[in-house]
């Protein structure tokens, strides 16, 4: 576990610099973690860090077809927004672990 | 008299067949189940088909061979389920009522999910090995191919058994080493995760394998379409990976009649208590193995865990007893590296797979993420087990469905992620 400090709030991460707690999380902390990614946010980016996170509150396990399906974002805007990665780059922008596999 | 109806006939509704055929009175209790297959299939032996270790007629048998007395099978097509009028329409018109209803309709390859996937290339030069046929058609396609660009690759998570298209690459090496064309044949694995390994003692643990086995690596790929005529990948971000063969695990849905009975989620996955399995759907309702939405493995060895918790469950339902929630996601699987080696790992929920020995702490003889003959001996022994034991429902000895930490190496506080 890494402490790291984003809007001047101390919190966790893992080795990769995803939360490893979303009540930790705030706009602001997205917003730099997005720079960091190379990403200006804007509504539209919102948007769908929104969803990602209440479909995580859900234990709902998210996916690039969920996310296109979603009816907020299609899978070629999603790309546009989070070039390269996106599923990867929108779940540390919004505070919650990487999608992963069973190893 | 009651009822008691369980949809599918595969690894979870043979083992919960038998599991509550001893548990519940015959008396009071009827039990059917309904499947339109006739052929039960050892699933993990489909890895092996291709590569000639199995031979096709070594994983199967006739379904109705598991079924214990007293329990009715019905071979027919299930139209949908009516959960308000607690009954499921057969494809021939008949309908059958339940008091307690067990989905156990598994997943299977969606190869149609992917633009272009399927046509004249199917089974030509693009292979799934998740299905009878796709293993053995693979297997005659590995006898003759010349050699070339071999990519192993996976459309979309979750899928069922999620390491076995690594033990697939794995194998392949292996392989054509034996073959003596290992360098006639460039192997690439495509993932739409962003490694091979994605937690973090696995990753450090196994990232070796890819460079030792020289397999080349494509992270973060999410499929767009397969361009059959210029064999081809291409992924939503403008990627492409060239093939000469395409083994891919295509999309994984649930039953197309989960998705007719009006429920189920955008894969056709059953909304299940991930602790309790009653599904989300109606209180009389339950499900298990691959067709629920539950962050579980989708695996043998998960069912396995699952059926022992949900016999234990249907029998507080009948009482009137509240659900015990306790199934804590654990699943244990051999991932086969070839060379005659394999390694285990044991997991669940909240602890990812570390090193350490198995099932005795200390003792072994397995051990955890370690390379070992020992482990493919395990594995190939389950073929076994699977046949004479598990799907029988008889409990495997020092093996509990509720996941040990002892004899494990964890060195950090266990992770809360939700895996697919």
């Amino acid at each position: 576990m890494i402490e790291k400090t984003y809007a001047g709030i101390c919190v966790s991460c893992n080795e990769e610099g995803y939360l490893t707690d979303l009540s930790q999380w705030n706009r602001q902390i997205g917003t730099e973690i997005a720079k960091e990614e190379g990403i200006e946010m804007s509504d539209r980016h919102w948007e769908v860090v929104n969803y990602i996170q209440d479909q995580f509150k859900k234990e709902v396990p998210l996916t690039i077809r969920k996310i296109g399906k979603s009816g907020v974002v299609d899978i070629k805007e999603f790309y546009a927004l989070f070039p390269e990665g996106p599923l990867k780059k929108a779940s540390r922008i919004s505070g919650i672990p990487k999608p992963v596999g069973c190893i | 008299m009651k009822h008691l109806l369980i949809l599918g006939a595969g690894t979870s509704g043979t083992m919960m067949a038998n599991h509550l055929r001893r548990e519940i009175s015959p008396e009071e209790w009827a039990i059917t189940i309904v499947d339109k297959e006739e052929t039960h299939y050892y699933q993990p032996g489909f890895l092996f088909v291709p590569f000639d270790i199995y031979k096709p007629k070594q994983v199967k048998k006739s379904i109705d061979k598991f079924i214990p007395k007293g329990v009715q099978l019905v071979r027919e097509k299930i139209d949908r389920i009516d959960k308000d009028q607690n009954l499921v329409r057969l494809q021939n018109g008949r309908e059958i009522a339940y008091d307690i209803l067990i989905i156990a309709t598994g997943t299977d390859i969606a190869p149609q999910e992917i633009e272009g996937m399927e046509g004249d290339h199917w089974h030509k030069d693009v292979f799934d090995f998740y299905t009878y046929t796709g293993s053995k058609n693979l297997r005659n396609k590995l006898k003759d191919w010349e050699g070339g660009k071999l990519v192993v690759h996976i459309c979309e998570m979750p899928i069922k058994c999620p390491v076995a298209p690594l033990e697939f690459a794995f194998l392949a090496d292996s392989f054509f080493i034996h073959k003596g064309m290992r360098d006639k044949v460039d192997i690439t694995f495509v993932t739409p995760l962003d490694g091979a390994f994605t937690k973090p003692t696995a990753s450090k643990e196994l990232a070796y394998l890819l460079d030792e086995k020289n397999i080349h690596l494509v992270p973060n790929f999410n499929i767009e379409r397969v361009d059959g005529e210029g064999k081809k990948i291409h992924d939503y971000g403008g990627k492409e990976v060239e093939y000469d063969l395409l083994v891919t695990v295509p999309t994984n849905m649930g039953d197309p009649m989960i998705e007719r009975s009006g429920f189920g989620d955008d894969l056709n996955f059953v909304p299940t208590n991930k602790a309790t399995l009653q599904t989300q759907v109606k209180e009389n309702i339950f499900a298990i193995g691959d067709a629920t939405n539950i962050p579980a493995s989708k695996a043998g060895s998960v069912a396995h865990f699952e059926a022992e918790i949900l016999t234990e469950n249907i029998l507080r339902y009948i009482r009137g007893e509240e659900l015990k929630a306790h199934f804590d996601g654990h699943a244990n699987c051999f991932i086969e590296t070839g060379h005659g080696k394999a390694l285990l790992i044991d997991f669940n929920y909240t602890h990812e797979p570390v090193t350490g020995s198995f099932p005795l702490p200390g003792v072994g003889p397995l051990r955890l993420l370690k390379e070992t003959h020992m482990n493919h001996l395990g594995k190939l022994a389950f073929r076994w087990i699977y046949w004479n034991m598990l799907i029988k429902g008889k409990h495997i000895p020092l093996v509990s469905s509720e996941m040990s930490t002892a004899g494990k190496n964890y060195e950090e506080e266990a992770e809360t992620s939700p895996t697919s």
